[in-house]
């Protein structure tokens, strides 16, 4: 009786594994400074709404994550990028 | 770093706070006009703005007096002034030699 409830497979259920593990791009491509002025390439860390993207969706390392969100809210400052936007992509 | 009034005037406040810097012996390595572009969100009711980049070496209290200046002057409606780190004055290099090729090209 107890087999009507559990669900059992003959053969082992295929789990997708990530394919490609995230890797940080400033240290691949070699990049030391994150320019500020330069918003198209700043654009690529943001959402929709012009938020950060967290590092665990980009994969950044810590230090450059960091210095990522200084040079961003650097480009706001000086009305490069939006504070709120909406469909900037 | 962007005024918004006519091209004349433009010309004048920029011209104003380099000779600022160059009384107090600052040393400017790079000037770089950006031109008229559109602002992401309004500031002061206006929709654009003239961006014009400066680089500069200088001591701090110069820097601090040049700062008082632009809050003083009313046709700069936004500056940000940003140290320059080793890996920033190496891009920063590049970049202007990148610009330099660029002229020159054309």
């Amino acid at each position: 009786m107890s087999n009507k409830t559990e669900i059992r497979y003959l053969s082992p259920v295929d789990i997708e594994k990530r394919k490609q593990s995230k890797y940080c791009r400033f240290k691949k491509m070699g990049i030391q400074y994150i320019d500020y002025k330069d918003p198209d390439f700043l654009m690529r860390f943001l959402n929709e709404q012009g938020k950060i993207l967290p590092r665990r969706i980009t994969g950044n390392s810590m230090k450059f994550q960091r210095r990522l969100a200084i040079s961003v809210k650097r480009a706001r400052q000086l009305a490069l990028l939006p504070f709120v936007g909406d469909n900037l992509k | 770093m962007n005024p918004v009034l006519s091209d004349e005037q433009v010309r004048e406040t920029v011209k104003k706070f380099i000779d600022h810097l160059k009384d107090k012996k600052a040393k400017i390595s790079h000037e770089e006009n950006w031109g008229l572009k559109k602002l992401k969100y309004v500031i002061q009711k206006k929709k654009t703005g003239f961006y014009y980049l400066l680089e500069f070496q200088a001591e701090g209290s110069v820097i601090n007096n040049f700062e008082i200046e632009f809050q003083r002057d009313e046709r700069v409606i936004r500056w940000q002034t940003v140290k320059l780190d080793k890996f920033a004055m190496e891009y920063a290099d590049r970049r202007r030699k990148k610009l330099n090729e660029k002229s020159k090209s054309e």
